[in-house]
């Protein structure tokens, strides 16, 4: 409320001024379909992210024949569980091991497995991580708090082509009785981008 | 580039912090689906942005940059119409640089590489877009994968001419690309056909 008792909302920022402009101009044209923007919303918002990779990696730790056929072909693999589309047709996993720990970035821009992530998160995204992961992902894990096993050996995976990855993480000890959905709900999505381990 | 400091990082948030978020990224889907972009014309109206800009800019401002940009190459709104609705200065990517590719050459349809081959990056500067990334350009590494034949983004992002090469995972030891010893590490690096040579 201001002084002259009205509710003013907010000024547009300059951003969304431009915003604005751009979606107005192409409206005018007949470009942008009717309720576009919220679909698009809807989409990213509520049926993709990373509970969809977390139901890979749970099946991946109670089934080892889905295990196999997820490292052998991750596509088709992930295509089981009803996952799949743009960002997502060339999948590959890789499997962390004590002796191994695989962690993923982009550093030409911001590639990342939408079907089974979602969009990847804003750091993701940042100058800060896409530079330094590649640089001295050691101290970068360690500043994330990602404790790695004495002596493990780090692989980076850029997704600079057409592949997109997703890190198989370890199934965590004294899990044996879970369910599969159980095991789901360990899961995080950083985890799964290897800037944490559980 | 170095120097960027500790990573912003969040566990969770939302797919769009933003409405306008949202917003940017419908209109950069609709800019493509108008004007036929290919993944490569995409990425590279982004990469045209002013330095200055791009790295002071968010994520979506750059796909709303990039978005005006192509709009206004492909005339479907003029840089005046979106000044004049933004009620003021609409900052747009820079020029594409390189020449249009007129002839891709002939695809390549057969690996030339396998997993355990050594390989070289070519260490070349393209005035255009490439997915090579730089830091690898000139360093030697090993082919761990072949990942089928794809349309090279150098290419597509210049024109209507495609070529189709494979691509291939390059391992690469972290202490050979930066040369500061570290131990342990290695960079993998997902490469084109063309990009690479026999060291």
């Amino acid at each position: 409320m201001s002084a002259d008792g009205h509710h003013h909302p907010a000024p547009m920022s300059p951003v969304e001024q431009r915003v604005a402009a751009l979606e107005a101009l192409l409206t005018e044209r007949g470009l942008v379909p009717e309720g576009f923007i919220e679909e698009i919303t809807h989409r990213y918002e509520s049926e993709i992210g990373p509970m969809n990779g977390a139901k890979v990696v749970a099946r991946a730790w109670a089934d080892p024949g889905y295990r196999r056929r997820l490292l052998a072909d991750g596509t088709a693999a992930i295509a089981e569980l009803g996952f799949g589309g743009a960002e997502g047709d060339h999948m590959v996993v890789v499997e962390n091991t004590p002796a191994v720990h695989n962690v993923i970035v982009c550093t030409l821009c911001s590639c990342y497995p939408w079907p089974v992530l979602g969009l990847p998160p804003a750091w993701y995204k940042d100058p800060p991580y896409r530079a330094r992961m590649v640089r001295e992902p050691r101290a970068v894990l360690a500043e994330m708090g990602c404790q790695l096993p004495d002596g493990a050996e780090i692989r980076v995976w850029d997704s600079s082509a057409e592949v997109r990855y997703l890190v198989l993480p370890e199934r965590p000890p004294g899990t044996e009785g879970m369910t599969e959905a159980e095991l789901a709900g360990l899961v995080t999505r950083d985890s799964m981008i290897g800037v944490a381990r559980l | 580039m170095q120097g960027f400091g500790p990573v912003g990082h969040s566990p969770a948030e939302p797919a769009f912090p933003h409405p306008w978020e949202a917003a940017a990224r419908a209109l950069m889907a609709v800019v493509s689906d108008a004007v036929d972009a290919s993944g490569g014309e995409f990425r590279h109206s982004i990469e045209r942005m002013d330095p200055g800009h791009y790295l002071t800019s968010s994520y979506y401002e750059h796909w709303l940059t990039a978005a005006a940009t192509l709009a206004v190459e492909h005339g479907l709104v003029t840089r005046s119409e979106l000044e004049a609705r933004a009620g003021g200065w609409f900052p747009l990517s820079g020029p594409v640089l390189a020449p249009p590719v007129a002839d891709a050459g002939p695809d390549v349809d057969e690996p030339r590489f396998g997993p355990g081959d050594r390989v070289r990056v070519r260490d070349w500067h393209p005035p255009g877009h490439t997915r090579c990334p730089r830091y690898v350009r000139g360093k030697a590494g090993v082919v761990v994968r072949v990942d089928g034949i794809h349309s090279v983004p150098d290419v597509e992002a210049h024109g209507a001419a495609r070529r189709h090469e494979p691509t291939y995972s390059v391992r690469f030891d972290a202490a050979d690309l930066w040369g500061d010893g570290q131990r342990g590490v290695s960079v993998h690096v997902d490469l084109w056909d063309s990009y690479l040579e026999r060291p």
